[in-house]
């Protein structure tokens, strides 16, 4: 490349007194606007939280704590239960996460190490079409077509949590497959070629070399594909069957209907009485969500920390 | 298990795996397509859902659709970009970024439909916009900024740093310098995301159901006041909410959603392919 791409010129560090004197009161006002968007972010997350907030609060103080984490959610009879939409939430998320996080990692390992160029060049496309697929496109298809196979397995029912955890699964592969692509990608190729020149296989190097030092960002892999699908809405409304139960602990948990939190607002916001409690309490489950992504997506960040910015240079 | 067995069969796993990723997408792709093709006609494009809503066509909510997506483009790309451009040519690296980058961090992640009772708060209720297409258009909008911003910085940050240099040692302002010499370069890398961006927000359901979405409407909007029909809603609509609904309509309207966002997607992909064999540097 280039030296001075090795010693970058910040614009940051020159005394003003260098910089040219040319700027005019137009360019003032652009970079003001540029620097004004640059801080939106921050703005709009705070708004949003402020906007939740504002509208879910009353439910905490109107709503009995006892009654917010009870069993039962039958809001016609001001029963606002959250335990059912959490379990609901947990049961989908995490038959997700079983079924998306081996196909993943070794889908990833299978187009990092293994493919040769002209399949990595059909199949990553492949994989983008799958992250466009809109999610009521998917609850579509899993409505139809998935959810009456489910039932003919055996099933009482084919709107299960099962389904819904297939979908989200496929929701969440392009997430996971991607940045654990780039992760192994970030893996020093003397690694490789140190444990290929002391006789390893090429699995024992992916195995013991390569997948530990991609830990760190598989990890966030891993946690991003959790928040994608702790957020899915439409498709897990369509094939979960709703029922705002508690199934019975077990694995057959999983093939009975739930009902998640994402659902619950999408499903009754559209019937409830604007400022009326079922109302807060639907912003609060926002809330709720809010937080739980929030904190999923920070510890992903605060695992990149040092990691430098991959692949610069290629978009 | 000798190393030589344990290497064919891992090797062997791993691609089954891969197969398992990737027939069902295919699969659904194809499906969607063998389904719903014999529904799709001029008609069916042309014209309003009739008899309710089990025949005739898609043509209000394709419309929505549409205007949806002129509105969060012009409601995402100018902020978007602006942000872009502070990330890459002037934030240093201080707290102030740190927190902009934890900020767009998380906007990725807030599920879509928390985006929808924001919406919901903000633009309909608190700014009074009502259930209309400038609350929804806002709101899509909103959800596309972090996708639009983290790609146009890649593209701005992949311009190489002697186009910088060069363009300040002749004399020309900062942002001269990002106006000529920077954001040409990165032009196509901005569209990509951009597209890519538009066409998430066009499939995207929970951001408009509270702030725009129409279960049926008699008449076109008129005015960004107004409400609209929508495809995503529309096909959530026809498939849980009206009984004895044709199951060809119902995959002819999943066909034309499909097609729209996944051409916004091969666009993308296509103008990053021609992009990257075209660089010149």
């Amino acid at each position: 490349m280039s030296t001075v791409d090795e010693a970058p010129v910040s614009w940051q560090e020159q005394p003003q007194a260098d910089a040219p004197a040319r700027r005019n009161w137009a360019e003032l006002i652009i970079e003001t606007l540029i620097r004004l968007s640059g801080i939106s972010a921050v703005v709009i997350i705070t708004l949003i939280f402020l906007f939740l907030l504002k509208e879910g609060a009353p439910a905490f103080v109107q709503v009995p704590i006892r009654n917010l984490l009870s069993a039962r959610w039958y809001p016609i009879e001001d029963m606002f239960g959250l335990l059912p939409l959490l379990v609901g939430s947990l049961l989908v998320t995490i038959g997700a996460v079983v079924i998306a996080v081996p196909l993943g990692l070794t889908t990833a390992v299978y187009l990092g190490e293994f493919a040769p160029p002209w399949q990595r060049e059909i199949l990553k496309p492949v994989i983008e079409v799958l992250a466009g697929i809109p999610s009521i496109v998917l609850g579509f298809l899993g409505w139809v077509a998935l959810a009456p196979l489910i039932q003919a397995a055996g099933a009482a029912t084919g709107l299960t949590a099962f389904t819904g955890a297939i979908i989200l699964a496929y929701m969440s592969l392009p997430t996971i497959i991607s940045i654990t692509e780039d992760a192994l990608y970030a893996v020093p190729k003397e690694y490789r070629d140190g444990a290929l020149a002391l006789g390893a296989t090429q699995w024992q190097t992916i195995w013991r070399v390569v997948l530990p030092a991609a830990r760190s960002g598989i990890v966030i892999a891993v946690m991003l594909g959790i928040g994608r699908a702790i957020g899915e809405t439409m498709a897990v409304m369509l094939v979960t069957g709703n029922a705002a139960n508690i199934p019975q602990f077990g694995l057959g948990a999983f093939f009975q209907p739930v009902r998640t939190m994402t659902a619950t607002i999408a499903a009754e916001m559209g019937e409830v009485a604007q400022g009326s409690l079922h109302y807060s309490v639907l912003f609060a489950i926002g809330i709720v969500l809010f937080l739980i992504t929030f904190l999923v997506n920070s510890l992903a960040t605060r695992f990149i920390g040092g990691r430098t910015r991959r692949r610069g240079g290629q978009i | 298990m000798t190393r030589q067995q344990s290497q064919k069969l891992a090797a062997g796993l791993i691609s089954v795996t891969a197969v398992i990723v990737i027939l069902p997408i295919v699969l659904v792709v194809v499906y969607v397509i063998v389904k719903g093709i014999g529904a799709i006609s001029w008609e069916f494009l042309t014209q309003p859902p009739s008899n309710g809503m089990t025949e005739g066509g898609i043509f209000p909510a394709l419309l929505g659709t549409i205007i949806l997506t002129f509105g969060t483009a012009v409601a995402a790309i100018p902020l978007a970009i602006g942000a872009a451009i502070y990330l890459a040519e002037y934030a240093g690296d201080n707290r102030i970024t740190r927190a902009i980058r934890l900020a767009i961090v998380n906007l990725a992640g807030i599920p879509s439909i928390v985006y929808g009772l924001f919406g919901l708060g903000m633009f309909v209720l608190f700014f009074n916009f009502g259930t209309s297409i400038l609350a929804g258009a806002l709101t899509l909008g909103l959800m596309t900024l972090p996708v639009v911003i983290s790609t146009a910085e890649e593209a701005i940050l992949a311009v190489p740093q002697e186009f910088r240099v060069v363009s300040l040692s002749l004399g020309a302002s900062r942002w001269q310098t990002i106006r000529h010499q920077v954001l040409p370069h990165a032009l196509p890398g901005i569209i990509t995301g951009v597209i890519l961006g538009l066409g998430r927000a066009a499939g995207e359901t929970a951001p408009i159901l509270f702030t725009v979405a129409a279960f049926y409407l008699p008449e076109l909007p008129k005015s960004i006041f107004d409400q609209t029909m929508a495809l995503p809603y529309h096909l959530y609509v026809i498939a849980t909410q009206v009984p004895g609904m044709p199951l060809s309509i119902q995959y002819g309207t999943a066909l034309v959603l499909l097609f729209i966002v996944l051409s916004f997607t091969l666009v993308a992909t296509v103008i990053r392919t021609v992009m990257r064999r075209r660089r010149e540097w």
